[in-house]
């Protein structure tokens, strides 16, 4: 299972990225290999504010739904539009081409209660 | 399967083994609920004697002849209908879903879910639901779900009995608002309609029989942001604007005119339609067409994802299952009468409707609520100065159910009467009822 050295993750399966002023967000790949064929996404409208651990958006696969959680608290900026059309990117490319939404966060604090590649390859373990 | 219950020895013994007596398994439910003493039943009979009992029941059973709706109505029902119906593939109290198994059923869902969306122009029909209150209750929910919003604007015409069950399942968590009639039509009203709608909803043609200004509703909505919704007449349909014209965001109906019985309490057929882009947070079952590994047709539950027992606690709605022998029925229905039999059965119902309401007012009765007598499409209310219950009463010593007593819902609907007319009643029925009505005073 990949899990990126220069990410941050959440319990409920997500990584986030620091970029400037902006976090990007997606599902780690673990997750996406548990959901399986991820058909539809549900995401949240751009200017939507959000809080940590709240979910904002769904994601569908054949055979199951997972709710997707903000990662940080704050607004969204952006949501990656191409998964409207594509959204097996997040099965073949789970930390590039398959990020979910960017969110400026109102809280930078927040990222330190985030888990640190070591802790969340612990978690996964113990899942396993 | 063994449906004899158990003995009290068996329920001893099993009390026993888990080591707890019956009054510690209820003690979940609160003292004050609690039965105490046995139920008041008769003691058992024998086949019999149930059967004597049955049939002496069964003479009490009276032949009307039909002028009540509101909601049910008394059509003609094809004689092939039960043929088909009856056969035991489809006949089971189970609805069964798996494809391997279930080709028939599941094949039928779709043809009833296609000629739906064909008779209402929108673009996705469920394999229905309950019924036509729950139809509209769900699509209230659904609204809310998809807007994210709390408010719901309701109009005064829909039908009480639905009113009573969206405000149920609303619980009171929600704020509503209530549009009023004025004259017998939903009065618009601009200041309840705003951004924290989450849907307009009105009836058309409405309880009272008017048919409503519903695309002012549709615009004034999508001018907030809100949903559209519309509860409508199936029957009406082939004549009437449909709800896809109108641009509606949800359409549902009581579809017992198309094919079922009428029948107290049901079992009826929740119709319930939408547009696309909603189809995830559509309740209810959804049948799909596909092609197996051999590339032959076949016919799967499709979207499950959306429901209850795959997105638990975040599904819209917790209705896992659909009226599947009902839906049978009204595709059946459908098929049998096709267009233009579909339109017959609407044209003759209006033509007849506005035959009685003609010879009512020659009669010198009141239709307060049809000043212009045009826009109601099969009833309408006629006041009797004597009383409604008065006229029911006289009605059915000669064999007819005149009406429905509208007094019993509100104060001012009061000494009224609502009358309902099908492709069903004859001209001498009709006359009849104008007499009947006129000599009761």
């Amino acid at each position: 299972m990949k899990i990126l050295e220069d990410l941050l993750y959440t319990e409920d399966h997500e990584w986030i990225r620091k970029e400037n002023s902006e976090v990007i967000e997606g599902i780690t790949d673990y997750a996406q290999s548990e959901l399986q064929d991820i058909i539809y996404l549900e995401l949240p409208e751009v200017g939507a504010e959000v809080k940590q651990g709240e979910p904002i958006g769904s994601i569908e696969a054949v055979k199951a739904v997972s709710d997707l959680y903000a990662g940080v608290s704050g607004k969204i900026v952006e949501v990656n539009s191409e998964l409207e059309e594509k959204p097996e990117l997040i099965n073949k490319d789970p930390y590039e081409a398959g990020w979910i939404v960017k969110i400026e966060p109102s809280d930078p604090d927040e990222l330190n209660t985030l888990l640190e590649p070591s802790e969340y390859r612990e978690l996964i373990e113990k899942e396993e | 399967m063994n449906f004899i219950p158990i003995s009290e020895q068996e329920r001893d013994k099993m009390l026993e083994v888990i080591g707890k007596g019956i009054q510690e398994l209820f003690s979940a439910i609160p003292e004050d609920l609690q039965l105490k003493t046995p139920l008041n039943f008769p003691s058992p009979l024998s086949e019999l004697e149930v059967k004597r009992e049955v049939q002496k029941l069964e003479k009490n059973n009276r032949e009307l002849i039909h002028f009540a709706g509101g909601g049910i109505y008394d059509h003609y029902i094809p004689s092939v209908l039960k043929h088909i119906t009856g056969r035991p593939e489809f006949y089971t109290a189970y609805t069964p879903y798996q494809p391997e198994v279930s080709q028939g059923t599941l094949q039928a869902m779709f043809e009833y879910q296609s000629m739906i969306s064909d008779l209402t122009g929108m673009e996705v029909a469920n394999a229905s639901i309950y019924d036509g209150a729950t139809a509209l209750s769900e699509a209230v929910c659904m609204a809310i779900a998809v807007k994210k919003r709390k408010k719901v604007v309701l109009s005064e015409g829909i039908n009480p009995h639905y009113l009573r069950v969206i405000k149920t399942y609303l619980r009171g968590s929600y704020p509503i608002e209530m549009i009023p009639l004025k004259g017998g039509f939903s009065e618009i009203d601009t200041k309840k309609i705003d951004k924290e709608t989450a849907c307009v909803v009105i009836q058309h043609p409405n309880y009272l029989g008017n048919l409503e200004e519903v695309s002012s509703f549709v615009e004034k909505a999508k001018s907030v942001g809100a949903l559209s919704i519309l509860s409508f007449d199936p029957i009406s349909l082939a004549i009437l604007k449909t709800p896809g014209e109108f641009d509606v965001d949800i359409a549902t109906a009581e579809g017992q005119s198309l094919g079922i019985p009428m029948s107290l309490g049901g079992a009826h057929l929740g119709i319930f339609t939408t547009k696309r882009k909603f189809i995830r947070k559509m309740p209810g079952r959804l049948a799909g067409q596909t092609v197996d590994n051999e590339g032959r047709v076949g016919y799967v539950m499709v979207l499950q994802t959306r429901e209850q027992h795959i997105r638990r606690e975040r599904a819209t709605s917790n209705i896992c299952t659909n009226q599947q022998l009902c839906a049978l029925s009204a595709a059946l229905y459908l098929s049998v009468m096709g267009c233009e039999g579909l339109k017959e059965v609407a044209n003759q119902t209006t033509q007849k409707a506005h035959y009685l309401a003609k010879q009512l007012k020659n009669a010198n009765f009141k239709l307060p609520y049809n000043k212009n007598n045009k826009r109601f499409f099969r009833e309408f209310v006629v006041r009797i100065p004597y009383g409604a219950k008065r006229a029911i009463d006289s009605g059915l010593k000669k064999g007819y159910l005149v009406g429905i007593d509208l007094g019993k819902f509100k104060k001012e609907w009061e000494n009224n009467l609502l009358i309902s007319v099908t492709e069903k009643r004859t001209k001498a029925e009709i006359d009849n009822l104008v007499e009947i009505l006129s000599k009761a005073g």
